[in-house]
């Protein structure tokens, strides 16, 4: 549904060139939810703003629901943009128009005659859960409910493809929560691909099917949650599952052991202390379950050099585990 | 001088000063608005850049801001006379008056516009908006809250020039207090003067903060 390919964009200043984003290449399938997660500076914002023109790409190509937007004029690029809805981090909505007219506004913009306009507001608001408040002014809202408005406003198009620059970096945690799950519902009803950025590990871990990690204006890893999950030393799964633990314990083997999908309810250490005899022991870990998939990580150590170890060790694999040696 | 003679003279003196000041303001409003766009359009950040045009427009501003408003009125005569056919009297003023004014509302505009957050134009841009519709639906209804109090400034400034459309033989208020109550030493027609012309700016200012808190929903 998108397609980038070595996209490239530099800002220039007096204090030399910015690289913002430096060869990204990104593939997000149809109903894919894809979230980019990245420190700020790390380029995503700019990213984002390339998939939709709002920044022109110095290199690279950008296509979205199989048309290529770097080499549309002007006109062509703003009715492709109708199928691009976005969601902002501090919801740039009217302050000048109600609910029902922000949400109006993108009706007025993509030409949709006046008759049919009000009952399509009205569709949307209740899509987002606003009826209620149609009459207010953004002034009036909470930080949720201007956020659904946009949401609401993004959709007024039927875009197949919903960008969200931050969109729930400004809300507290619970807010965030019900913005994620009318986020999730929008993309299973109606199929709604989202490519997403973010800073935020929650975000990642409650609706993303796929991700990468964004740093210095490149990926520096990228591909399905569940995939990411089982790579050892990935840096997604260590800021998924971040937890506390010894490095090395004297006279054991640690290990590091990753779980996704159906594996993760396997009961892995029960079978290795009873099938090795090893007084296992868990240095740390989690399970999670994330939006696509159940996941656990954790450190064992097992007693013992690697060597005496070795057949333990082939025996997590077999179950399906990704196990890294840390010590 | 009786009472009711200066209160005809004051009738008088507020009609022409009402008529000159509501005139040029409309002119006003409509060139100000215009030159304002334009400098926010044109500007290399802008809509559509055009570096060159935005440094001449805001040469010709800065040049409008800088002259005297008496030196202003004499400056354009010739201009006044093409435009009025004549160089004396309220109509006459009516032209230094809005080149005067215009410049002014025009930065009140440009500003007022800057303040309009820019991710509020870039998610119209996003939506796939025409220019048009974000000058007209983004740009100019966000800001105007501001423009209306800029307007109300600008009301306010015209009221205080207009006092100098005397030397044209604009009459109004100012010219009043100038000829009665300076030149004659008529001391009560300078004090009624002055009351009028505070009691009109006072209704102006009225009346455009009530419009701003009717307009403003932030």
């Amino acid at each position: 549904m998108i397609e980038i390919s070595g996209l490239r964009k530099t800002y220039r200043s007096k204090a030399g060139d910015v690289v913002a984003v430096d060869g990204v290449d990104l593939t997000v399938g149809e109903g894919e939810v894809f979230g980019v997660l990245g420190r700020s500076g790390a380029g995503k914002s700019t990213l984002l703003r390339c998939v939709n023109m709002l920044e022109r790409p110095d290199a690279g190509t950008v296509s979205v629901d199989g048309v290529e937007l770097t080499g549309l004029r002007r006109k062509r690029l703003r009715l492709a943009r109708h199928t691009i809805g976005m969601i902002h981090q501090h919801f740039a909505l009217l302050s000048s128009r109600t609910v029902a007219g922000n949400v109006a506004f993108a009706l007025e913009v993509t030409g949709v005659p006046r008759a049919e306009r009000r009952t399509r507001v009205a569709e949307l608001l209740d899509l987002v859960g606003l009826t209620e408040r149609a009459e207010a002014y953004p002034a009036q809202l909470s930080g949720g409910q201007k956020q659904r408005v946009g949401i609401a406003r993004a959709l007024a198009a039927r875009p197949k493809v919903l960008l969200s620059d931050e969109a729930t970096s400004a809300l507290d945690p619970e807010t965030t929560e019900s913005i994620l799950r009318l986020l999730l519902d929008l993309n299973r009803r109606l199929g709604l691909t989202i490519l997403l950025i973010t800073h935020e590990m929650t975000v990642v871990k409650r609706i993303c099917t796929s991700a990468a990690v964004m740093r210095d204006g490149r990926f520096v890893e990228s591909g399905r949650v569940a995939d990411l999950l089982r790579q050892p030393g990935s840096e997604l799964a260590r800021d998924l599952f971040p937890f506390e633990a010894p490095e090395s314990v004297p006279g054991a083997t640690v290990v590091d052991v990753t779980v996704s999908g159906e594996d993760a309810d396997t009961p892995i250490i029960a079978e290795l202390a009873r099938r090795f005899d090893t007084d296992v022991r868990i240095l740390g870990g989690t399970v999670e379950t994330l939006a696509a998939t159940r996941a656990g990580r954790w450190r064992l150590a097992l007693p013992g050099g690697p060597e005496e170890n070795r057949d333990a060790l082939e025996y997590l694999r077999t179950l399906g585990a990704r196990v890294g040696v840390a010590s | 001088m009786t009472w009711s003679e200066v209160l005809d003279l004051l009738n008088v003196g507020f009609q022409e000063t009402a008529w000159m000041v509501a005139v040029s303001t409309l002119l006003t409003a409509v060139g100000g608005l215009l030159v304002g766009v334009l400098l926010v359009l044109t500007d290399k950040a802008g809509m559509l850049p055009a570096p060159p045009v935005n440094a001449v427009l805001g040469l010709i501003v800065n040049i409008g801001r800088s002259l005297p408003f008496i030196i202003l009125l004499v400056a354009v005569i010739p201009f006044t006379r093409l435009l009025v056919g004549t160089t004396i009297g309220t109509d006459a003023a009516i032209v230094p008056l809005t080149i005067g004014a215009i410049p002014f509302f025009a930065r009140i505009v440009e500003s007022a516009l800057r303040e309009v957050p820019p991710d509020v134009v870039a998610a119209a841009t996003a939506m796939g908006a025409t220019r048009r519709q974000i000058v007209g639906k983004v740009l100019l209804r966000e800001a105007m809250p501001a423009l209306v109090a800029g307007l109300t400034i600008t009301v306010i400034a015209l009221v205080g020039y207009s006092a100098m459309a005397g030397v044209v033989g604009g009459g109004g208020l100012g010219d009043l207090a100038i000829r009665y109550g300076y030149q004659r030493f008529e001391t009560e027609v300078m004090i009624a003067t002055v009351v009028a012309l505070v009691v009109f700016v006072q209704l102006v200012q009225m009346l455009g903060d009530l419009l701003v808190r009717r307009l403003s929903h932030r």
